[in-house]
């Protein structure tokens, strides 16, 4: 990914508007034997690169969609951005402060509440032995943002009241909610500690089509309420398409293409982008047909030479099996990483 | 899983509810849900609980149910000795058991036997339970070095029988403590050395179950709240994996029972002045071949039916907690 982001509209955005800088950023995964198989039959180390250094920005109060197959490594990049893992490179900064350079509990712990979390699955994501009240109040609890019981009572219920469900319900436990209102009851635990930050992973992919709809209209309800900035992840294109301020395109660990979420989807540049929104449904209503995504996600433990998508790309060359591109600004904003756009070989749009 | 849940929230203690209101609620699902029905169908298991609680309770008001002191010296009479059971010629009413060779009233030693037996029995299982549990928790929930550490200990000491570890550590403590000590503090070296045989089973089951729910995604959401690894441990990850806990805790009573039996026969166990069911086996089985068979039968009777009855309350347990199994 291109190193110098001086020079790419990245950062001219980031002029003090960003909440989120993620530079160079990558994770990787020992999934080698264990020792003694190595050893005795020689099998080799095993490095998986879920992340392999992406740069992009979250300006405050706007969506960055992040967008990929199945095991491109989404879920990795929004675990490393809420500190779950630790990053093998690169930087993470929330409103210019570096995660990495925090160490004491008492400096994470103004960050920590800053930043939260919405899983994808609704039943693992709440303690089935816990009530609602004692859930959505365990950050409350532990950032001591309220004391007294009746206080941190009142709270739970505005916050239920907050995501369309009932004070009452805080008695309950998990398993008398259904998917889509245990992601409320998600949501309502999220803005305990009133963030500014939420990243969502998935948040809808568990849930009916019909009930996606009210949690993305509710997810965008509370984001006007709370001026809040999202990173939004989801393999689906068309789930992302109306929340979109930022859209982000990831391939095997790597960002292929990112910009306004109008220009990605109006005029995507980089053929895997092209690929996933021939697929779904015409958003645009320009009267084209879906076809289908050809071809399967490599083995990320060991991905193709040079760009790891020439396998499946119609624009393949030689270069592109050896060179991996870096990723260009475009002249309408954004970035792209192809050698055939650099080159000119494909037309816009 | 339903079951599971349904059956384990009976167990929930959430402190913002009303106590009162919470038990109420509790006890109703409990009678409606899956775990009484499966009781109700089951005569092996009712008469199972049946005679668990028996002997609980004969063990538990041992000093007021049985119908003499065993060991109070003024209400033992020699003249008594070697009475036989009340269907046998020459006995007499006012010992339905007989009696054994120093006059005391076998059915009293019997219920005075249990009550060594299951304390001992229930002890052992407890500090079983919190070790093995505990390290489990830390070996799953850490990983690591820590979890290799304590792995390979519950490897090396499941290749030994536990009661050669009962025996061992019984042994070592014996060895080691001052003599006159012995009499004191049998009861701690007990439950240590039969504890201590025991907790593995509880940590690889704890640790496996803590292995699954470590990486579900509530205990991700503590862990970006900010949440103390130790008390993600005890208020999330435990209450989720102490279902298995509880089968495993009543099968191991059974087998606390026998080893405490064991070591007692073996003469290293409950000393001879307060006697648990395995004593009063060994004790009596020097009268068997003289014809006094009562005094070591009914004490093995005793032994079998309690430890079974148990072993069966914990397969029906196991069961019935675990559908996939059935
Ligand atoms: N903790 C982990 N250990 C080893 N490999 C992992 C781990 N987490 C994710 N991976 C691997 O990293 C890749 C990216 O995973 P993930 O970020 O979950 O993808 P996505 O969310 O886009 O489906 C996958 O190949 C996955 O198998
Ligand atoms: S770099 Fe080559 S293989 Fe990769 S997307 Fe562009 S044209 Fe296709
Ligand atoms: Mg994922």
């Amino acid at each position: 990914m291109a190193e110098p982001a001086a020079t790419t509209p990245a950062t001219a955005v980031a002029n003090g508007t960003d909440l989120v800088e993620v530079r160079g950023l990558a994770k990787y995964f020992d999934v080698s034997p264990p020792l003694l198989n190595r050893v005795l039959q020689g099998e080799p180390r095993l490095i998986l690169k879920a992340v392999d250094g992406i740069d992009f920005v979250i300006p405050k109060g706007k969506t960055f969609s992040l967008v990929g197959e199945s095991g491109c490594g989404k879920s990795t990049v929004a675990r490393l951005v809420v500190g779950l893992f630790k990053p093998t490179r690169g930087h993470i900064r929330f409103d210019g402060v570096d995660m990495a350079g925090l160490t004491k509990r008492e400096e994470i712990e103004p960050v920590r509440k800053r930043l939260q979390m919405i899983f994808q699955d609704p039943y693992a994501s709440l303690n089935p032995r816990w009530r609602i009240g004692d859930i959505i109040a365990e950050p409350i609890r532990a950032h001591r943002l309220i004391e007294g019981k009746a206080d941190i009572l009142a709270r739970v219920g505005e916050l239920l009241t907050h995501v369309g469900l009932s004070p009452v319900d805080a008695e309950k436990f998990p398993h008398e909610f259904s998917g889509g209102q245990r992601q409320r009851i998600s949501i309502a635990r999220a803005l305990a500690s009133q963030p500014e930050f939420l990243v969502c992973d998935e948040p809808t992919s568990a849930l009916d089509v019909s009930v996606q709809a009210q949690i993305l209209n509710l997810m965008k309800q509370l984001q006007r309420e709370f001026g809040l900035t999202y990173l939004f992840i989801s393999h689906d294109l068309a789930v992302v398409y109306h929340i979109s301020d930022y859209l982000g395109v990831m391939y095997l660990g790597r960002l292929v293409e990112w910009g306004t979420g109008r220009r990605v989807f109006g005029q995507p540049r980089h053929p895997y982008t092209r690929m996933l929104l021939d697929a779904i449904p015409d958003l645009e209503m320009t009267g084209r047909r879906r076809i289908p995504v050809a071809g399967e996600v490599p083995n990320p433990i060991n991905p193709p030479t040079g760009c790891h998508f020439h396998p499946r790309c119609p624009f393949a060359e030689d270069r592109c099996r050896r060179e991996a591109p870096k990723s260009l600004p475009l002249p309408e904003g954004g970035e792209v990483a192809c050698h055939a756009v650099e080159e000119g070989r494909l037309e816009a749009g | 899983m339903a079951v599971e849940q349904r059956g384990m929230e009976v167990k929930v203690d959430a402190p913002s509810a009303g106590l009162w209101a919470h038990t109420v609620d509790g006890l109703r699902r409990f009678f409606d849900g899956d775990i009484w029905y499966s009781f109700k169908r089951s005569p092996v298991t009712i008469l199972s609980a049946v005679i668990t609680v028996l002997f609980m309770s004969a063990a538990l008001f041992a000093p007021l149910v049985a119908p003499h002191d065993p060991f109070d010296l003024a209400q033992v009479d020699l003249l008594d000795s070697f009475l036989p059971p009340i269907w046998v010629e020459g006995s007499d009413p006012r010992f339905l058991l007989g009696t054994d060779d120093q006059g005391r009233d076998v059915l009293s030693t019997l219920m005075y036997g249990s009550r060594i037996s299951l304390g001992v029995g229930f002890a052992s299982v407890i500090f079983s339970l919190f070790l093995g549990v505990g390290l489990g928790l830390v070996s799953g929930y850490v990983g690591g070095t820590v979890d290799a550490v304590i792995m390979r200990i519950a490897d090396v000491q499941l290749s030994f029988p536990a009661i050669l570890i009962a025996l061992l550590i019984d042994g070592v403590a014996r060895g080691v403590l001052p003599r006159d000590l012995h009499g004191e503090i049998w009861f701690y070296v007990l439950v240590f050395a039969i504890g201590f045989s025991g907790w593995v089973q509880y940590a690889r089951t704890v640790r496996g179950s803590t292995l699954v729910e470590k990486n579900k995604e509530y205990v991700q959401a503590a862990r970006i709240i900010g949440i103390r690894p130790a008390l993600i441990m005890l208020r999330h990850v435990l209450p989720n994996v102490m279902g298995p806990v509880l089968v495993i805790a009543t099968i191991h009573l059974a087998i606390a029972i026998i080893t405490e039996a064991t070591l007692s026969f073996l003469g290293v166990g409950v000393p001879l002045t307060s006697p648990s069911l395995g004593t009063l086996v060994r004790v009596g089985q020097d009268f068997l071949f003289s014809g006094e068979w009562w005094i070591t039968v009914f004490p093995g009777i005793a032994l079998a039916v309690l430890v079974l009855a148990v072993n069966l309350l914990g397969d029906w347990l196991r069961d019935v907690l675990n559908p996939k199994l059935r």
